[in-house]
């Protein structure tokens, strides 16, 4: 497993605001549009597709996680 | 798929065959079913290659419609080859740039001719029914071409040795015995059916408009693609231009279009005049699509060999059609040749099933890639398409993922035909693939091309280092810095040459083995390996 899911950021709670903050205000589709772009944006910062698919796997509805 | 026609461009006569009248079916070494672009193209390659072929066509007829314009810089190399390359560059528009639409702003535009020094255009627009006209006259010029309009395949059984066909003329019927079958009759193939093959893949819901419009217009000579344009909100958009004043309109229609009514000139002339805005034009040709992306499971069955739509279909988005069909025929006919020239065993042909179904997976991953992004399944995949659209003005990496068709290159062959580098070659020839043009002068002074100089056999490419080596016999021996001159430096940077690199060529000139020495005996191995011995 490449993907990392312990925290790496220093203060998760900050972390955890600075996406909360970015959709507040916003309705569900344009939340959904940010949300996109986000991941994309991400995606590409990390630059893996084992990593991408590690977590497309993680974040999908029927794994262990949700 | 439906289609209002054109009428047809080029009419031809039914000619009773001899064939007709024998007492026992006449027995041919090759019979090709259809007198397409690719069933042409496998005709005339085989022929110049000596072996005579019986084309057997159901219509009397080309150009119901102008349907294939795009021709990549691989399928012209193989027309220059059999002798129509520069005639249909002269006849079609050059182009090599794509240009990429979000509403009006560009976010996105692309060179398809990364290199320059190539005899051959990244791409010409061309109707396939000009194309077909130039491969027509070409295959009348050839004495080994049997043509026979009017012939229509309405039986087969395959046997040990060949194939026997049954063919309906309106003189009736009569029968034929071929060594091969070459099926190039397009994605509703009859041969097809006959053999009782499946034809399975994916069909998209969504339907497109395709219209060629005739107009006077100084619009750019590229490829303009439009992601929701102003003028047909929240579709897309294509617009190419064609010879003699013609413009290839595609607009897509959604899912829920109705193709019939969608077909009609008071729907057609509205959607166009918002797009082109007060420039009078007209229509030359309407059809509404959808699109497949399908193949067949094995495109070699016995004796009966698929090329083209008949062996597999892609969407139109990235020019994958007729130029992988084209490509198909290459690689079947000296293939073909050799097996009935008695180099190669008939085995030789299953090396066709496998290097073109590695194309046509390509073509059709790329295709159904492209027709994803165009016409995304659900409000969710629409979703992440448009934040990609959104963000590519602003990102390099989205701009990247923008796809509004991935325009058909050369395939490079993994295969067993080839024989693996002991040395490592940089370059951007590559093993597997179609060696790359660059100029060259002769040896007399003449300026020109290397595909040009190239024969439609094996060929060995030697840089001279002071050697005198031989090539085996029947193979044609070129030497770089003596036949050839390597005046630009070209061929030392595209092939990373060095003194003595040897580098072998199939007769379709991919590269099937390079050497930094010349070795007769790897040479020669290396042909037969080519040759499937």
């Amino acid at each position: 497993m490449k993907l990392v899911t312990v925290t790496q950021f220093a203060s998760p709670d900050a972390a955890y605001v600075a996406l909360v903050e970015a959709r507040r205000g916003l309705s569900e589709p344009e939340a959904a549009a940010l949300d996109a772009k986000l991941v994309l944006i991400l995606a590409n910062h990390i630059g893996d597709l084992d990593v991408l698919r590690e977590a497309i796997a993680l974040a999908k509805p029927n794994s262990a996680s949700s | 798929m439906t289609q209002t026609g054109r009428t047809a461009r080029y009419t031809y006569g039914y000619r009773r065959s001899p064939d007709q009248d024998a007492r026992a079916p006449a027995r041919h070494p090759v019979i090709v079913v259809g007198a397409g672009p690719v069933g042409m193209t496998t005709a005339i390659d085989l022929a110049l290659r000596g072996v005579k072929v019986v084309l057997l066509d159901d219509a009397d007829r080309i150009g119901e419609g102008s349907r294939g314009i795009c021709w990549a810089k691989r399928t012209l190399e193989i027309f220059d080859r059999l002798g129509v390359g520069e005639q249909l560059v002269e006849a079609g528009v050059t182009w090599k740039l794509g240009k990429v639409f979000l509403g009006d702003d560009l976010v996105y535009a692309f060179d398809l001719l990364p290199e320059d020094g190539h005899k051959m255009p990244a791409f010409i627009n061309l109707q396939q029914y000009a194309v077909e006209k130039v491969l027509v006259d070409r295959v009348l010029e050839l004495a080994d071409i049997d043509l026979r309009w009017c012939n229509k395949v309405v039986a087969l059984e395959q046997r040990n040795d060949g194939v026997r066909i049954t063919v309906e003329t309106p003189d009736g019927h009569y029968t034929l015995d071929t060594d091969w079958l070459v099926a190039a009759d397009g994605a509703r193939s009859a041969v097809r059916d006959l053999v009782g093959l499946g034809f399975a893949g994916v069909t998209f819901e969504d339907k497109f408009l395709i219209a060629d419009v005739k107009m006077a217009a100084e619009f750019p000579t590229e490829r303009r693609f439009w992601f929701d344009p102003p003028f047909h909100s929240g579709q897309s958009a294509l617009m190419h231009r064609q010879p003699d004043n013609i413009w290839r309109i595609d607009l897509q229609l959604g899912p829920e279009a109705d193709a019939q009514a969608e077909q009609a000139p008071e729907r057609v002339i509205p959607r166009l005049k918002k797009m082109l805005g007060d420039i009078p034009f007209d229509l030359e040709w309407v059809s509404v699509y959808r699109f497949n992306c399908r193949r067949l499971e094995r495109f070699v069955h016995g004796r009966v060999v698929f090329v083209g739509d008949a062996a597999h279909q892609v969407s139109p988005f990235g020019a994958r059609g007729a130029n992988s069909g084209v490509q198909d025929a290459e690689n079947l006919a000296w293939k073909l040749a050799a097996v009935l020239d008695g180099q190669a065993d008939a085995a030789l042909i299953d090396s066709y099933d496998r290097e073109r179904a590695q194309a046509a997976d390509e073509n059709i991953a790329h295709s159904t890639r492209s027709t994803d992004f165009i016409a995304p399944h659900s409000p969710a995949e629409r979703a992440l398409r448009n934040a990609v659209l959104s963000l590519a003005p602003h990102a390099e990496f989205a701009r990247r993922m923008v796809n509004s068709g991935r325009l058909s290159v050369a395939t490079v062959y993994d295969t067993l035909l080839a024989t693996l580098d002991e040395a490592p070659f940089a370059g951007s020839a590559k093993l597997g693939a179609p060696v790359p043009d660059l100029p060259v002068r002769t040896r007399d002074g003449r300026s020109g091309h290397l595909l040009e100089h190239l024969s439609g056999g094996f060929e060995v490419l030697y840089v001279r280092d002071g050697a005198t080596p031989s090539a085996p016999d029947g193979v044609k021996l070129t030497v770089i810095g003596e036949d050839l001159i390597d005046e630009q430096g070209m061929f030392a940077q595209r092939f990373d040459a060095s003194p003595g690199a040897t580098y072998v060529l199939r007769p379709d000139h991919h590269l099937t083995a390079r050497l930094r020495s010349f070795d007769a005996g790897k040479v020669d191995a290396a042909i037969s390996r080519a040759l499937g011995r």
